[in-house]
């Protein structure tokens, strides 16, 4: 079955979205971030969607989704690499993605998660 | 205005919903679209060719690049053989959904694009018609 990578570094788990996804891809992405958060005691997690050219209703909410179910997990995520034009028709369509932390690059994403776990 | 060329494809299942935002990021390429109303285009397609697979039980989208004076643009129908919305206007409500997903989908496809028509009754299927100009 066809699947997104999800790569451990140190207490981080890194995500890069570099397909565009169908619906149940998009559920499967979910599903096994949370076992992965859950088997690792993972306390980050860096979502790479600088790849994506287009975020829908039904991705942005399982960013949204990704991300609520992570801080209820102990982990913190972060959405790093959104492209202008996926920013303006985000908003545009409604989807202003509240609650949901977001950095330009996996770097600055890096290091915010580094800070805030740093300050808990 | 005259039609340049014009196309069809399924949008049965939900991997259409992938094939039919590729048709569209090809199109509005071919169009001239600037790439913040490309990337419009292609979100509000995406989401009512996931709302036809859905809510419709599957449809078609066609596709009509268009040519008026110096302006082009592109139009996209989708269209299903479903059951029909029966209150259009509840169903045009921000936040109103009669599924699982945010009521986003209709509203947020309106708001992106420059033309918009939907036609719909119960029993007769469902039709969105969307167009957008460079």
């Amino acid at each position: 079955m066809e699947r997104i990578p999800i790569l451990r570094m140190g207490e981080f788990l890194l995500v890069t979205i570099q397909v565009d996804m169908h619906d149940q891809l998009a559920m499967t992405l979910q599903d096994d971030l949370s076992e992965r958060i859950s088997g690792t005691g993972a306390r980050g997690v860096l979502i790479d969607i600088s790849a994506l050219d287009i975020v829908d209703s039904f991705i942005g909410r399982m960013i949204a989704t990704i991300s609520g179910l992570s801080k209820i997990m102990d982990a913190e995520t972060v959405v790093v690499g959104m492209q202008p034009a996926v920013a303006i028709t985000l908003v545009e369509l409604g989807l202003t993605l509240p609650g949901v932390i977001t950095a330009l690059d996996v770097e600055r994403g890096m290091r915010l998660l580094r800070d805030r776990l740093q300050s808990r | 205005m005259s039609t340049l060329r014009q196309g069809s494809q399924a949008v049965a299942i939900e991997q259409d919903v992938v094939l039919a935002r590729q048709t569209a990021r090809k199109l509005s390429i071919e169009c001239g679209l600037r790439l913040v109303d490309q990337t419009k285009l292609i979100t509000a397609a995406s989401e009512l060719a996931r709302n036809a697979v859905i809510y419709g039980g599957g449809g078609h989208m066609d596709w009509e690049l268009l040519e008026d004076g110096a302006r082009r643009g592109l139009r996209l129908i989708f269209r299903d053989d479903g059951p029909g919305i029966p209150d259009v206007k509840l169903a045009m409500t921000d936040g109103w959904t009669s599924g699982g997903g945010l009521g986003l989908g209709l509203t947020g496809a309106r708001r992106l694009v420059d033309e918009f028509s939907l036609e719909s009754a119960p029993g007769a299927g469902t039709r969105v018609t969307i167009c957008k100009w460079t």
